[in-house]
């Protein structure tokens, strides 16, 4: 249906790589790019020897070149370093210390792939990207708007971390994987020949070694000479009892249970973090749980904005089963209000919540 | 797709003559030039016609002339083999050979340079220290073409009683070099510059500089660099310093029109493009330009697509590439490095590729200017 030249993000990956090979073997014109976003060179002490090894590793650009040259492709590397910095990395570490949830992918989905990403294939003349994503997106001509579904693949599904594709953006994606099996993605690699083809799946957050938030803040906070202490602060219940001391809020996170370091008779977890006055609030599970909350910096995918409250399933953190609410707008239309028919377990803030109605994205936002 | 190759820095190809010369080499020659037999005596005889090549292209005389494995090996040598634990002066807008290996010496001053790219011999001066060994500055640069007034500084480390080197990766072959008027104690060149294969250079070393070897082993090139030689390699680079020797004059000025040409017509044709190091002597095949509002990788992946090979700043070790750390030298803002790109031309193109390149650039360039919303 589209004839135009499609770049390929391609991360090293086996599911990048079948796109490029899926594409190709279609006879499209596709180039394949990979993104540079942060330097290896940079926190040395984070360096890790384990099979997905660090964002933007030389073993990962390898393989995507590899790939490209296995395929006979156009392939090139791009630098988005600072971007990535500016974009992801800081407000990753912002939200953190500020005592809220980051997701780090969502960012950068929003500012780097579907953003600079489109922009740098635009430029070097590719009307589309297609990227390994597991999401499915279709054009709806009744309603005139793009739609976005969850994968055919349900555990690997990522449309929780997509909730900020813009219709525009959504026009000019391809996400070839969306209605396939992960197991079937795997057969298609051996198939194309494609020389990673048993690669393990990457997991953790690509920038973050091993998935250790607080390790990653404190070695950038050493390479910027900014002193890690100043997070240092005191454990206290609910009713403002002090219990303990703790080593930093950005080490917490809503709904913690471990490395509280304080005995009680009952489980105790996280409660909240008060990055001003750096106090950790802890209590009994109970205390998580929540029936309301504002969503901010809403953007609708499948609806346009509605005027009336909507019904539908959300999701308030990538692992969490959808639960159903209701969704009212206010008079800001980039803000709703959600009211869980049951409440919900750790609802965090600077979390994604990501309104579903059956298979159909209808849209999401950050949970204040 | 016809492709068109504008990145003669980068590399070059080997020119037929050169392969002529290598093959046999390769092939029937194929003696160790260290052994004593005939065998031996056939490649040496090989590699001592190339050693007076390279030197009759410098103004040298044989004995001062150490083959290497190209420019990086060269430069480490001059630079570690003088100055290990001493002070190293040097420029802001060096090659990594230098810039980074004067770093791992004991200190190193890095001088800056004008607009243009032109380091004030004054500045060399003023950086002289009780401690200096050496004196470093590339004769010309490798992203802007722009020349240094050697004879000058050379002058200057030798009233300091400092050796002098220069890295001349970039001015062999693309212009009249003489050791012996310029003044320097050591000076590298890379064969694969002009058209001489890859792993092959020279490091010349004036006669009486004292320069402790860097790799130990056997006594090859005057305990100067222990390895067996690389004798084909030394016949190619050779080769090559013949062909200049015969056809230079008439090749610099084939590519000053070429790169002449193009700039005019960019200039007349791209609004808001510039020449950096524009108004400094420069060599005549290199050209580093900026068209405000572009990324420069766009421009290059773009052009690439259409067939034409050019260059933006350097490739960092995953191919992507990094701001150009000589041309924030010579004052450019990170977004002004980002939007130039480097064109190199050479023996092989013509006049009516320019023209190909430059409808290329207008093209790209319209429409890079049309998806960037900072550009108005």
């Amino acid at each position: 249906m589209h004839d135009g030249t499609i770049a390929v993000a391609m991360s090293g990956g086996v599911d990048s790589s079948v796109v490029a090979g899926l594409l190709h073997r279609d006879g499209r014109r596709v180039i394949g790019l990979t993104m540079q976003l942060w330097n290896q060179r940079r926190l040395p002490e984070l360096a890790t020897s384990g099979p997905t090894g660090r964002c933007c590793s030389l073993d990962d650009v390898y393989d995507a070149r590899y790939v490209a040259q296995h395929l006979g492709i156009p392939y090139y590397v791009v630098n988005f370093e600072d971007r990535f910095e500016q974009q992801v990395v800081k407000p990753f570490i912002d939200e953190y210390l500020a005592g809220r949830t980051p997701i780090p992918c969502t960012l950068c989905n929003n500012f780097i792939k579907f953003d600079q990403f489109l922009d740098m294939a635009a430029s070097v003349g590719a009307e589309r990207i297609a990227t390994g994503h597991y999401a499915q997106i279709s054009w709806n001509p009744d309603s005139g708007r793009w739609e976005m579904r969850r994968s055919a693949d349900r555990a690997k599904d990522q449309t929780y971390f997509l909730f900020g594709l813009t219709q525009d953006q959504l026009s000019r994606t391809l996400f070839p994987l969306g209605g396939f099996e992960k197991s079937l993605v795997r057969e298609l690699a051996r198939e194309l020949n494609i020389p990673t083809a048993e690669k393990p799946d990457s997991q953790e957050i690509c920038f973050v070694p091993n998935g250790d938030y607080a390790a990653f803040i404190d070695a950038y906070f050493r390479e910027q000479g900014i002193s890690a202490e100043e997070t240092r602060g005191e454990l206290v219940t609910a009713d403002g009892r002090v219990v303990g001391e703790h080593s930093g809020v950005h080490h917490f996170t809503v709904g913690q249970r471990r490395g509280l370091g304080v005995a009680a008779g009952e489980p105790l977890y996280v409660i909240a973090t008060e990055p001003i006055s750096k106090r950790v609030v802890i209590g009994r599970n109970d205390a998580l749980l929540r029936s309301t909350m504002s969503v901010k910096d809403v953007n609708w995918i499948s609806i346009g904005p509605p005027d009336e409250p909507v019904r539908a399933e959300i999701k308030i953190r990538n692992k969490h089963a959808a639960a159903p609410a209701t969704i009212t707008p206010t008079s800001d239309p980039a803000r709703v209000e959600v009211r869980f028919d049951e409440p919900q377990r750790a609802v965090t803030p600077g979390q994604g919540a990501v309104f579903y109605s059956g298979e159909l994205v209808l849209g999401g936002g950050w949970i204040e | 797709m016809e492709r068109y190759y504008f990145d003669h820095n980068a590399t070059t190809p080997v020119s037929p003559e050169v392969l002529e010369a290598m093959l046999p080499a390769m092939t029937e020659v194929y003696g160790n030039a260290s052994s004593i037999h005939h065998f031996g005596q056939a490649a040496r005889q090989k590699l001592d016609h190339a050693r007076r090549q390279v030197a009759l292209l410098l103004g040298a005389t044989p004995e001062e002339i150490v083959i290497t494995s190209g420019g990086t090996e060269a430069d480490n040598l001059a630079l570690f083999g003088m100055a290990r634990h001493g002070h190293a002066i040097t420029t802001t807008i060096e090659h990594p050979a230098v810039l980074v290996a004067s770093g791992q010496l004991g200190s190193v001053t890095k001088v800056p340079v004008d607009s243009r790219g032109i380091v004030d011999p004054d500045s060399i001066r003023r950086a002289l220290r009780s401690d200096t060994k050496i004196i470093s500055v590339m004769h010309a640069n490798n992203e802007l073409g722009v020349i240094q007034p050697l004879e000058e500084i050379a002058k200057i480390a030798a009233e300091a009683g400092v050796a002098m080197h220069s890295d001349g990766v970039q001015a062999t072959g693309k212009m009249a070099v003489d050791v012996k008027r310029l003044g320097v104690d050591l000076y590298s060149l890379s064969g694969h510059k002009f058209y001489a294969p890859k792993g092959v250079g020279a490091l010349y070393v004036r006669k009486g500089t004292k320069l402790a070897p860097v790799m130990y082993g056997g006594h090859h090139e005057r305990d100067r660099r222990a390895g067996t030689e690389n004798v084909a390699g030394a016949v190619g680079l050779g080769r090559a310093a013949q062909w200049i020797i015969e056809n230079g004059p008439k090749e610099w000025a084939h590519e000053g029109a070429l790169r002449d040409r193009l700039e005019k017509s960019v200039l007349d044709r791209i609004p808001d493009s510039h020449v950096n190091g524009a108004g400094a002597p420069r060599v005549p095949n290199t050209s580093s330009m900026r068209f405000d509002g572009i990324d420069s990788d766009a421009l290059l992946i773009a052009l690439d697509l259409k067939g034409f090979a050019v260059s933006s700043g350097s490739a960092c070790s995953s191919g992507a590439t990094e701001p150009s750390h000589v041309l924030l030298a010579i004052g450019l803002t990170n977004e002004q490095s980002r939007s130039s790109v480097r064109f190199s031309v050479g023996r092989s193109n013509t006049a009516h590729q320019v023209d190909l390149l430059t409808d290329a650039l207008v093209e790209c360039v319209a429409h890079l200017r049309k998806l960037a919303p900072a550009y108005a």
